[in-house]
């Protein structure tokens, strides 16, 4: 340092930090004795006032925050309560409120990483609340100041899936007044609820509410709809999304075909249907999805289509062409919902109850499209070994969902599903004897214990208990041999068919979209949400949110309703315009980095490149993950807030051996 | 040896295995109070000079967690950290410290993982005694 650097720098600011330590009701000062802590923390350099408060994050706490840093001049701010996930935000707000950069604001985490997890060891418990508060003191002294950038937010958003949620979703965005584009993988909109039969508990038909809701979504003017289209990449940040969509080749011009069926006449390749009806009955090669089709397109299977020409030659407004390439779309967006929906599972390969061995196993998809008046038998329930009316039918609980052996959660709609064919059937076919063999009915909110009740009184039988063993017998009928654990008695019971109650798992699309975002995985396959009560359709990214299955098994009308949630929080940000960046970002001292470039290729985000010998650094495009700077050989590079200095200072000043 | 309890630090990244540290808080899952928790963005920030300055301080054991492969915040960061975690390892084989760092892939899923992961850590550096470097940490 010269002589004129020394006078020209300014003193060194005197450090002055203040510790608030949370007791969080009995949540942490059940386990941690949280003024032994303050305490200690109070004997530590630098620290001005050390406190304990009740709840740290109540209005009481954040104003005594605010009072100290005006009242004691403090120019860092120390909080030791829980996660920095869920509160990080609030004490940050708080000490920016009282003047102090956010980044002068340390959190130090003694519940869900001390108290929580040492509940009735309090003598380690303190000692070590002690230690990780230490450690944050010694960081808390070498924090800098930060600036996060404001960035404009594109006016437009995404929704991944069209099926009931994403629908909701999208409506709701175009009603506020923005332009959202809504992709979906299949030919048309309106998912698996467009397959279902009745919905319950009030038994309407399902596609009778869900085509004018369809016809709806094709009607709003600020909805692009991107049939049999997928998310191919996504890059960007809040605000400003880049995304590419790849739209597959229906083989014919969407704009000249009218969905007149002309085509589909006069294909002779049928092939079983199973995108739809579960294969039941049969599809041409070319098709439309199914009557109520939002778009009513045609689109052709060329894994089938022998090229015969027929549907070319009936195609009035040649509409028809065999050379269609796959087409990509750019857009830039500025939230992204997801609402990708999930697979029923599928008891095929481990051949749960017989399903895959025996004819007369089928699921409940399977059933939908069975009695359902549009599918393939017009509704007439039959069997699929002899296409006979069964007499005595069953539907086994819980397939796939409360089990060990596949899935532990429960699916939650099943029960209800259940109940309402069940309804379905005594309605149609009063003879029938339908059972219910399940572990437990579970039928909470509005409507639908009592629509339990209308079962019992319909004389659905129930047996607690599922089978132990299924068997067939010569006419193919079903032999379930049950426990029944509420009369201790083993049941042989005959059925001409046996329904499988299959749950939700997370489907292939949710997963692959999953990975494109980066959206955590819960420990059931379900994309995971931000926090489970307080951020239910968040994701810890900014601008991205989840909903209705892809958030895990839930029914329509709560699917409905976290659509609806989505828009609202997704819209929050298009409405403002503008969205805060964290300022943590790469920084390169340009006296010392040599322009190697050893850290250029470690940047998945191309924000490094070496310009005449240095590193230029593109902080829009930096994410602050930390990976170059590990790799710089001349230390060089570092990462703003979690300096190499902040980090030494963790690792050097964590264990107080002996002291505390 | 039978009152020696290990000093662990671990590190976390910001994305997964700290939410998968409050997963195991949250879970009330309990387990040795021996770690500490160091939070960073990506556990590709993680540099050798942090690991060799907690063992140079009497660190017992560092355990590093980070996203699985494929699952990073920042899409590659885990694989960085991967391949740079076992050159460490290289290294401390020749100091004889080897065994006093470890990898895990924890999500934020996995509370109870997170649980496994630290006690069992805990009880293999327990029984692999005191890192030697700690008596020459304590009287500085």
């Amino acid at each position: 340092m010269t002589e004129q650097e020394a006078i020209t720098n300014e003193e060194p600011e005197e450090l002055r930090i203040g510790a608030f330590i949370c007791e969080c009701g009995v949540n942490i000062a059940g386990a941690v004795d949280c003024y032994a802590v303050a305490d200690y923390i109070s004997t530590l350099p630098n620290v001005v006032t050390s406190v304990v408060n009740k709840y740290t994050c109540s209005d009481a706490g954040q104003a005594e925050i605010k009072n100290a840093i005006k009242d004691l001049n403090l120019n860092r701010v120390l909080v030791a309560s829980c996660t920095p996930k869920t509160h990080e935000p609030i004490f940050r707000a708080c000490v920016e409120e009282a003047g102090l950069n956010q980044y002068l604001f340390e959190f130090v985490n003694i519940r869900e990483h001390c108290s929580w997890i040492h509940m009735w060891e309090k003598e380690d418990a303190t000692r070590k609340a002690k230690e990780l508060v230490r450690m944050g003191v010694a960081r808390a002294a070498l924090l800098e100041p930060l600036e996060s950038s404001e960035v404009p937010v594109t006016n437009k958003a995404l929704v991944i899936g069209a099926g009931v949620t994403g629908m909701q979703a999208a409506m709701d965005i175009g009603d506020m007044g923005f332009q959202v584009y809504l992709v979906e993988q299949g030919p048309s909109i309106g998912g698996k609820m467009a397959q279902l039969d009745k919905t319950f508990p009030t038994n309407d038909c399902s596609i009778c509410i869900l085509g004018p809701k369809m016809v709806e979504v094709a009607r709003n003017e600020n909805i692009e709809i991107m049939s049999y289209s997928e998310v191919e990449e996504v890059d960007g940040y809040v605000g400003n999304f880049k995304v590419k969509v790849k739209h597959k080749p229906r083989y014919l011009n969407i704009d000249e075909c009218t969905g007149c069926g002309l085509c589909t006449e006069k294909c002779p390749v049928e092939v079983p249907y199973i995108e739809f009806n579960e294969g039941i009955g049969t599809r041409k090669a070319i098709y439309t999805p199914f009557p109520q089709a939002v778009p009513l397109r045609a689109l052709v299977d060329k894994s089938i289509c022998i090229d015969c020409g027929a549907c070319i030659k009936a195609c009035e407004r040649g509409a028809i062409d065999m050379d269609q390439q796959e087409t990509f779309s750019e857009l830039d967006v500025g939230v992204i919902v997801v609402t990708a929906g999930y697979d029923v599972y599928d008891p095929e390969p481990n051949n749960d109850f017989g399903f895959g061995l025996y004819d007369n196993v089928i699921t409940t998809m399977e059933f939908e499209r069975l009695i359902n008046a549009s599918g393939p038998t017009m509704g007439k329930v039959v069997r699929p070994s002899d296409v006979k009316p069964p007499k005595r039918i069953g539907f086994v609980q819980c397939v796939g969902s409360r089990d060990q052996n596949s899935n532990i959660y429960c699916s939650s709609f099943c029960c209800m599903a259940s109940l309402k064919n069940a309804q379905l059937l005594k309605e149609k076919y009063p003879e029938t004897e339908v059972y219910i063999m399940y572990m437990d009915m579970r039928t909470p909110f509005r409507m639908y214990e009592e629509f339990y009740n209308r079962a019992r009184d319909m004389g659905i039988r129930f047996i607690r208990g599922r089978p132990a063993e299924v068997t067939e017998d010569d006419d193919h009928n079903i032999i379930a041999r049950i426990e029944d654990t509420l009369t201790n008695e083993i049941v042989n019971l005959e059925l001409d068919l046996m329904v499988l109650s299959v749950g939700a798992v997370a489907s292939e699309s949710t997963e692959t979209v999953r990975q494109i975002l980066k959206v955590s995985k819960a420990a059931d396959g379900f994309m995971m949400e931000a926090h489970p009560k307080l951020k239910p359709v968040d994701t810890t990214l900014d601008g991205i949110f989840i909903g209705g299955m892809t958030q895990g098994p839930k029914d329509i009308p709560y699917s409905i309703s976290q659509g609806s949630a989505c828009a609202a929080r997704a819209t929050r940000f298009l409405a403002q315009g503008k969205a805060l960046t964290e300022g943590i970002t790469a920084k390169v001292d340009e006296d010392i980095c040599v322009g190697c470039g050893v850290c250029v290729p470690m940047c998945p985000f191309q924000a490094l490149s070496v310009e005449d010998d240095k590193l230029k650094i593109i902080t829009a495009l930096c994410k602050g993950c930390g990976t170059c700077m590990a790799a710089c050989p001349t230390g060089a590079l570092n990462q703003s807030h979690f300096k190499n200095e902040q980090l030494l200072a963790q690792v050097k000043n964590v264990f107080a051996y002996g002291e505390v | 040896m039978s009152d020696f309890e290990p000093d662990i630090l671990t590190f976390c990244c910001n994305w997964c295995s700290y939410a998968g540290a409050d997963l195991a808080g949250v879970s009330r899952l309990q387990y040795p109070t021996n770690n500490r928790i160091i939070r960073v963005m990506c556990s590709s920030r993680i540099e050798p000079i942090h690991i060799l300055e907690a063992l140079k301080e009497g660190t017992d054991g560092i355990l590093v967690t980070g996203c699985h492969i494929g699952d990073c915040h920042y899409i590659e960061g885990n694989i960085h950290t991967d391949e740079r975690m076992k050159e460490i390892v290289d290294a401390l084989e020749h100091l004889g410290l080897k065994d006093r760092l470890h990898l895990e892939w924890v999500s934020a899923a996995e509370g109870k993982k997170f649980q496994e992961t630290n006690t069992d850590f805990v009880e293999k550096i327990r029984a692999l005694g005191p890192n030697p470097l700690k008596e020459k940490a304590k009287e500085e």
